[in-house]
């Protein structure tokens, strides 16, 4: 279980950012779009294990 | 077909092909005959492995199945360190006045630069980092060293169409024109390409991995006035979705190779329509109006795959036969010359009878080891160049994407150009003395250096053995070297080279005494930092498979 250091405030402005850049970004775009955020995310956290880690965690349950 | 396109012989609009009459030989006239080394194939690979044993006193027959050269540019980028393996052949000053060299690329994301390569170059350095030649034209250079050499023999027009090992020879049948006859050798090179008839009497097969991806790789004849550099747009305005790549070429040829998409039908994109399509379009996208001819095309799919082993009892092989490799980051031909540069000296040592049947073991060791390695980083790059799934597909946008302003992503558009292979871990490399604090370690290439009026160290280097020594070495040292079987050469820093301000000393980490030992490939097998005995120098002589080696034990 992961432990998140977002304050829930937070994670709710950052859900709603992610959600309208995936709009904006369109069918078309919404995969790369979120492919380069990941590499932007694992390029500023740095560690490789977490990052790892954090791939495993959302390919969990894809079709629960 | 309005430029004499694969109408039977290949036409060139930059190239004369010369054709090569079949002469029988000796066995078709009724004369005995048995050879001490047969080289199967007589592309660059063969004829490189014909002349670096030539050179040590070794005669050598190479049986050739076409009668002209390498059809079209092929492999067209040789790296620094297959100039010098030229260089040891007498090949490369031919090469460089007709090459065009080059240190950079730039790789564009639709239209924009994302990413520069700029290759090491420095004033240090004999010959730049990459050059471009087509492969007839190096083919040609290599067969006039050929010809001027009475130890080879070329037999044009002659397939071997089958080998049988017997023991102590290869007996192998050969057609002709003439018909057929066969021969014996006591060693044979199997240099016969990618589709080698070698391997297959042999019943051996290459293993790795193929790529689906495919390129249509093809060459123009236009003036286009560009610097010669690598050029790659993914994903350009003029074949969206695709892959295109530009070299510039000697004799205003220009190399153009895009990749096809996965859905497009093979039979239509290779009707000459619909290459020259592609190809003006992309013309168009970088603004050349010029009038243009297509010289030459082909369909070109990545391969990563290798034989288990290249040693087969009396039978080696070398480059494409042995080994498939993909283009991506110019591997091809050079892999293959850096094999005949490894073997050659141990197949001569091995024939004279200067060294233990082992030496012959680490051309395998050595050299699939650099395969593997070669393997690795083309495999990075071809999965960048043709990405093989949908996952693949989409990090590499999300890369050229970010890459547009994010430094972070650009180091994955790195094309991994050929760099030479250390044999540090190889059977005959000696352990690194740990006194070292700088220069090559053993297995690496040493270091070049300009020691002013267009002479470098390395031209030091003998055909043999050479001893690089910081001050004069002892006399039982030299003694030694000079008492191998091929003569080595000893080079003393300070007295055969002058270097007053130490930088040769700085580069190669010495002080008073210090000695490397370089192999006749031009890789360093030991080094020494407080200087060597004759007793140290004995046993890096016997990791080398060659301590009894002396001169009249041949
Ligand atoms: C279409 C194409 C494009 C390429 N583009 C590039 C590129 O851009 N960059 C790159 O690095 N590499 C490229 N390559 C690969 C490069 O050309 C090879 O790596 C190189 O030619 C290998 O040299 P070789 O001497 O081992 O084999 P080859 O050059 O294939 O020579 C083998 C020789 O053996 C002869 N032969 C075959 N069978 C027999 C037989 N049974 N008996 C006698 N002789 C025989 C053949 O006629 C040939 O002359 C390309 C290859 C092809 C086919």
């Amino acid at each position: 279980m992961l432990e998140s250091s977002l304050d829930d405030a937070a994670l709710e402005r950052i859900y709603d950012a992610l959600a309208e850049a995936l709009d904006r970004s369109g069918r078309e775009h919404e995969a790369v779009f979120l492919a380069k955020l990941a590499l932007t995310l694992a390029a500023r956290l740095g560690n490789e294990a977490e990052i790892l880690d954090a791939i495993a965690i959302a390919e969990r349950d894809l079709d629960p | 077909m309005t430029e004499g396109l694969k109408r039977g012989r290949h036409q060139s609009l930059y190239f004369d092909y010369p054709v090569f009459p079949f002469t029988p030989p000796a066995e078709m006239r009724g004369e005995r005959s048995h050879h001490k080394v047969a080289v199967v194939g007589g592309g660059p690979v063969g004829m490189v492995v014909a002349l670096e044993l030539a050179r040590r006193g070794i005669a050598s027959v190479v049986i050739e199945a076409a009668d002209t050269l390498a059809e079209g540019s092929r492999a067209i980028c040789f790296s620094r360190r297959s100039l010098e393996i030229l260089e040891g052949v007498g090949v490369a000053d031919a090469v460089i006045k007709k090459a065009l060299p080059w240190t950079r690329g730039t790789s564009y994301y639709r239209n924009r630069p994302v990413y520069h390569l700029e290759m090491p170059h420095s004033g240090d350095d004999k010959y730049y980092p990459m050059v471009n030649l087509q492969q007839c034209w190096l083919e040609q250079f290599i067969l006039d060293r050929v010809a001027a050499e009475p130890l080879i023999e070329m037999r044009w027009q002659s397939r071997v169409s089958d080998v049988r090992p017997a023991g102590d020879h290869v007996v192998l049948r050969v057609d002709t024109p003439d018909g057929e006859y066969s021969t014996t050798t006591d060693w044979l090179v199997a240099a016969d390409g990618a589709r080698s008839a070698v391997r297959r009497a042999l019943g051996l097969k290459l293993n790795g991995t193929s790529y689906e991806g495919r390129y249509v790789i093809a060459d123009i004849l236009i003036k286009h006035d560009y610097p010669t550099e690598r050029r790659v747009w993914f994903d350009p305005p003029s074949n969206p979705g695709s892959t295109v790549i530009m070299h510039r070429q000697p004799d205003d040829i220009w190399r153009i190779d895009y990749q096809l998409l996965d859905d497009a039908d093979e039979a239509e994109e290779l009707q000459e329509r619909r290459i020259r399509e592609r190809i003006q379009a992309q013309l168009e996208m970088i603004g050349e109006t010029a009038d243009w001819k297509l010289d030459w095309f082909s369909l070109y799919k990545a391969h990563a795959l290798c034989l288990d082993n290249y040693v087969h009892g009396r039978v080696i092989f070398a480059g494409d036969a042995a080994h498939l490799v993909p283009i991506f980051g110019v591997r091809g031909l050079n892999s293959g010359l850096a094999d005949a540069n490894n073997l050659g000296w141990k197949l001569a040592w091995l024939v004279n009878g200067w060294a233990a049947p082992e030496l012959l073991g680490s051309y395998n060791d050595e050299r699939r080891a650099a395969t593997l390695d070669v393997f690795e980083n083309a495999i990075k790059s071809t999965k960048f160049m043709t990405p093989p799934s949908r996952g693949y597909d989409l990090m590499r946008d999300a890369v050229l994407s970010l890459s547009l302003t994010e430094t972070f992503a650009r180091p994955l558009i790195n094309p991994r150009q050929s760099v030479p292979y250390t044999y540090q871990d190889g059977p005959l490399t000696s352990p690194d003395d740990p006194a070292f604090a700088a220069g090559p370690i053993p297995g690496d290439l040493p270091v070049n250096l300009h020691l002013g009026g267009g002479r470098y160290l390395l031209d030091h280097l003998g055909a043999g053995f050479t001893l690089i020594s910081f001050g004069p070495p002892g006399g039982q040292v030299r003694e030694r070297i000079a008492r191998l079987p091929e003569p080595g050469t000893v080079v003393v820093v300070g007295e055969d080279v002058a270097d007053p301000a130490g930088r040769i000393a700085a580069v190669y980490g010495a002080r008073q005494g210090t000695a490397y030992l370089v192999r006749p490939d031009g890789h360093i097998a030991a080094r020494w930092h407080a200087g060597v005995s004759v007793e140290a120098l004995e046993a890096a002589l016997a990791r080398l498979k060659i301590g009894n080696a002396e001169v009249g034990h041949a």
